[in-house]
């Protein structure tokens, strides 16, 4: 029997570590010696270089630009094969403020369809998408016949939670009409207090799970400055179990649902709850500090 | 059939409306009206100027249609770039008949199609680099054109390309004027704001390049002819009248223009709006920053070509008032020929109109001098205040519709069985098939110029050669005729 086929995409506010823990946590897969291949979408195109040894892979947009069109690209100009076997694509893109790096997303991933690039043999597919889906380009790998399961990384921060929220609300539209799911939370700590509650409390809350705690390790700056994963930079790290238990969770996973994103209100409500931010005085909103200084 | 009366004409409007859902009842009723004379404000009567209805057959363009393809198009000594993908402009490639003097490809390029001709990678990267590459091998390859517009189609707008900062560049490489205009099509309701944007990009980046420079020699009477696009030669018809009365006409805009012109027209004493839709924007410019005083004229038929003549005349002194009855005298005997010979094949036969900028308004004059009468007309893009003008011109009790959808077109045409329909190619197949004669008239169907007395004959003859075409009365295969005719008679006998 043909094996199934997971495509996996990874979402979260930028800078949030996506790109890290994708090939951290694909390296522990691929450890464990599942075949997995990275789709990098963003135009920085830094999805695949822990895992390459590179600055950063010729991308597929970029290719297709020199070499005029994307039909003048063959497969193997663009699909890079680095530690374990693992099989690396970036979509590329333009640099800021110029083009739309939306549109190399969707031409990207149609070319990796058209030419093959989701072999038999492949168990797993991950999408490091760019941060916030700012247009439809960056919701490509959510749609019909694509992901179907979404991990969202994340953070005890504000900003971090409030990003995750918003990308299940994007996850519900696609999920309405395919068979897209959230399948966890991921959380990448920043050392904030009560962290792994917070996560815990927010995903029960979205109707999901945090799939699983990374600790903050600083072997995996060390690692990234050699431009490895830990995995293959000090196999021995506790930080590599972390990533090769986040692994196996993911292998393992049943609970894919379609989220239930929750309101401002409540995460406001759940942000005091932990602490993390103060409630609001109402009646401070919108006062300048000169007339805070008269008033008082 | 007589002519239909207020309540007729409101109940066939009403029951024409039937059909449609509340809310497209209720858009679609404040775009249909019955004409009545009384009423000063079309605002009062008529909406205009508004988004067309999904699912409706509309009969309106695209922003980039109403600027490359109205406004800066016709400018024969410029080469206008259709920046985007290739479609639009190779679709809209030499369609528009502005016919020109000069020699295609070397020093004039009206009917070429140049496009950056997008793929995926220039959406992807942005196309700036790809302008400034296809300006400089422009220039290479046609190094007598004057200048270049750049014609955003709708990706530019979506990319946020920075056509304006390539164009400045390039125009200072090649030393000539490289124009960006950004008349993205998914911008505005119609066509008509692509003539606004048109307009802009001329007054920002053109019409100030002589400013303090004195060496052309102007005469008192110098005068511009604004909006007119010389279809099937227009311009020339009009351009001979205006300089036998003795005026200078120091610029064409934009049918047979040049750049140069357009530089120019600051200098001359009077702008003659032919086209009020698409260029009264310039001209209201041109009136507060140079204080040139601007006017609409007609030359369409004998009668309101002579109003107009005395109109404009009465701007200049009595040499020019002279000659343009001068003018009028010399082909009265020649108009009056043309009347004398198709007066009685067109006398009362009823027309209905569907156009564009001027002429659903315009043409009625020329109409009514071949004792025809428009008994419905409407603009694609019209504004109220076209509809200000149109009121006067038109009968009390005809129909007026605005954007008019392919159905409403249709219902009115078989309750109101005009002789006579003028609207653009892609009505006139559907009616033609309906038996009813048909005539182009934003190409003229080929033909032309209608402008001027020239333009008034061949007018007269094309309508008469059309509606007293023979093909008319073989609509009906031999067979079913004779039972139709059984049932008309019946009905006739019936009531």
């Amino acid at each position: 029997m043909a094996k199934k086929l997971r495509q996996c995409a990874i979402y979260g506010k930028g800078g949030i570590g996506k790109s890290t823990t994708t090939q951290n946590l694909v390296a522990a897969l691929a450890e464990q010696g599942q075949k997995v291949m990275i789709v990098g979408c963003d135009p920085k195109a830094d999805s695949t270089r822990l895992i390459l040894h590179a600055k950063a892979q010729n991308s597929i947009m970029q290719m297709a630009s020199d070499a005029g069109s994307v039909e003048d690209l063959e497969l193997e100009d663009v699909l890079k094969v680095g530690y374990k076997d693992i099989k690396c694509v970036e979509s590329g893109g333009p640099e800021p403020g110029v083009g739309c790096a939306g549109r190399g997303v969707i031409t990207a991933i149609n070319f990796l369809e058209e030419e093959g690039a989701y072999d038999e043999d492949l168990d797993f597919v991950f999408y490091d998408v760019l941060g916030d889906v700012v247009c439809g380009g960056f919701a490509m790998p959510i749609r019909e016949n694509k992901a179907q399961e979404i991990y969202i990384v994340c953070s005890g921060e504000m900003m971090a939670m409030y990003a995750a929220n918003n990308i299940a609300k994007g996850i519900v539209k696609y999920a309405n009409s395919g068979s897209v799911r959230l399948a966890g939370l991921i959380c990448n700590s920043r050392q904030t207090a009560r962290e792994d509650e917070l996560i815990m409390e927010l995903a029960r809350q979205m109707g999901t799970q945090m799939i699983h705690f990374v600790p903050r390790d600083n072997v995996v700056q060390r690692a990234e400055i050699r431009r490895m994963t830990v995995i293959e930079y000090e196999p021995e790290a506790k930080q590599a179990d972390e990533y090769r238990s986040l692994a196996k969770k993911i292998v393992e996973n049943k609970n894919l649902v379609i989220p239930t994103p929750i309101t401002m209100d409540e995460l406001e409500d759940l942000l005091m709850k932990f602490g993390v931010m103060e409630e609001v005085d109402e009646s401070i909103v919108g006062k300048a500090a000169r007339d805070e200084a008269l008033a008082a | 059939m007589t002519a239909m009366t207020r309540e007729e004409t409101e109940a066939l409007i009403q029951e024409v409306l039937e059909v449609y859902p509340a809310k497209a009842k209720k858009d679609r009723a404040k775009h249909l009206t019955v004409n009545d004379q009384s009423i000063e404000k079309s605002s009062k009567c008529i909406t205009s100027n508004r988004k067309s209805l999904p699912g409706v057959m509309t009969i309106r363009g695209c922003a980039y249609a109403g600027s490359k393809g109205v406004v800066w198009g016709p400018i024969k000594d410029m080469i206008h770039i259709s920046h985007g993908p290739v479609g639009c402009g190779q679709y809209s490639r030499a369609g528009r008949r502005n016919y020109y003097i000069g020699t295609t490809g070397v020093n004039t390029f009206v009917t070429m199609n140049f496009t950056s001709d997008f793929q995926e990678k220039d959406i992807v990267f942005g196309g700036d680099k790809k302008l400034a590459k296809l300006i400089t091998e422009v220039e290479g390859l046609f190094p007598l054109h004057k200048g270049i517009s750049v014609q955003s189609e709708c990706p530019i707008g979506l990319i946020g390309d920075d056509i304006e900062a390539v164009s400045k560049k390039s125009a200072k490489e090649i030393s000539k004027p490289v124009i960006p205009v950004r008349c993205e099509g998914f911008r505005g309701v119609s066509q008509s704001l692509g003539h606004h944007l048109a307009n802009d990009a001329v007054r920002d980046w053109v019409l100030g390049n002589r400013d303090g420079d004195n060496s052309f020699q102007t005469t008192p009477y110098d005068v511009a002819v604004i909006g007119d696009y010389n279809i099937g030669g227009d311009a020339w018809s009009s351009r001979t009248l205006l300089e036998e009365m003795g005026l200078r006409v120091v610029a064409q805009w934009s049918g047979d223009g040049t750049l140069s012109e357009i530089e120019l027209t600051p200098k001359v004493k009077l702008n003659l709006i032919h086209c009020y839709r698409s260029m009264n924007y310039i001209a209201r410019h041109m009136e507060e920053k140079y204080s040139i005083p601007w006017m609409e004229y007609n030359f369409f038929g004998p009668t309101k070509i002579a109003e107009s003549l005395r109109k404009i005349a009465a701007q200049f002194d009595d040499t020019i008032k002279e000659g343009a009855e001068r003018v009028i005298a010399r082909y009265t005997a020649e108009y009056e020929a043309v009347i004398a010979k198709y007066k009685p094949r067109l006398e009362g036969k009823r027309v209905m109109l569907f156009i564009g900028g001027l002429r659903p308004r315009h043409v009625i004059g020329a109409y009514e001098d071949l004792g025809m009468e428009v008994v419905g007309t409407g603009y694609e893009f019209g504004h109220n205040d076209d509809y200000d003008r149109t009121i006067k011109e038109m009968g009390n009790a005809t129909l007026l519709y605005d954007d008019v959808t392919g159905y409403e077109f249709e219902e009115f045409v078989k309750r109101i069985k005009p002789d006579l329909i003028g609207s653009g190619i892609k009505e006139k197949y559907i009616f033609q098939k309906m038996g009813v004669p048909f005539r182009q008239m934003h190409s003229w169907d080929y033909s032309g110029p209608y402008h001027g007395y020239d333009g008034f004959a061949i007018f007269a003859r094309d309508m008469d050669m059309t509606i007293n075409n023979p093909c008319w009365g073989k609509i009906q295969a031999p067979w079913k005729k004779a039972a139709s005719n059984e049932e008309q008679s019946r009905a006739a006998a019936g009531g």
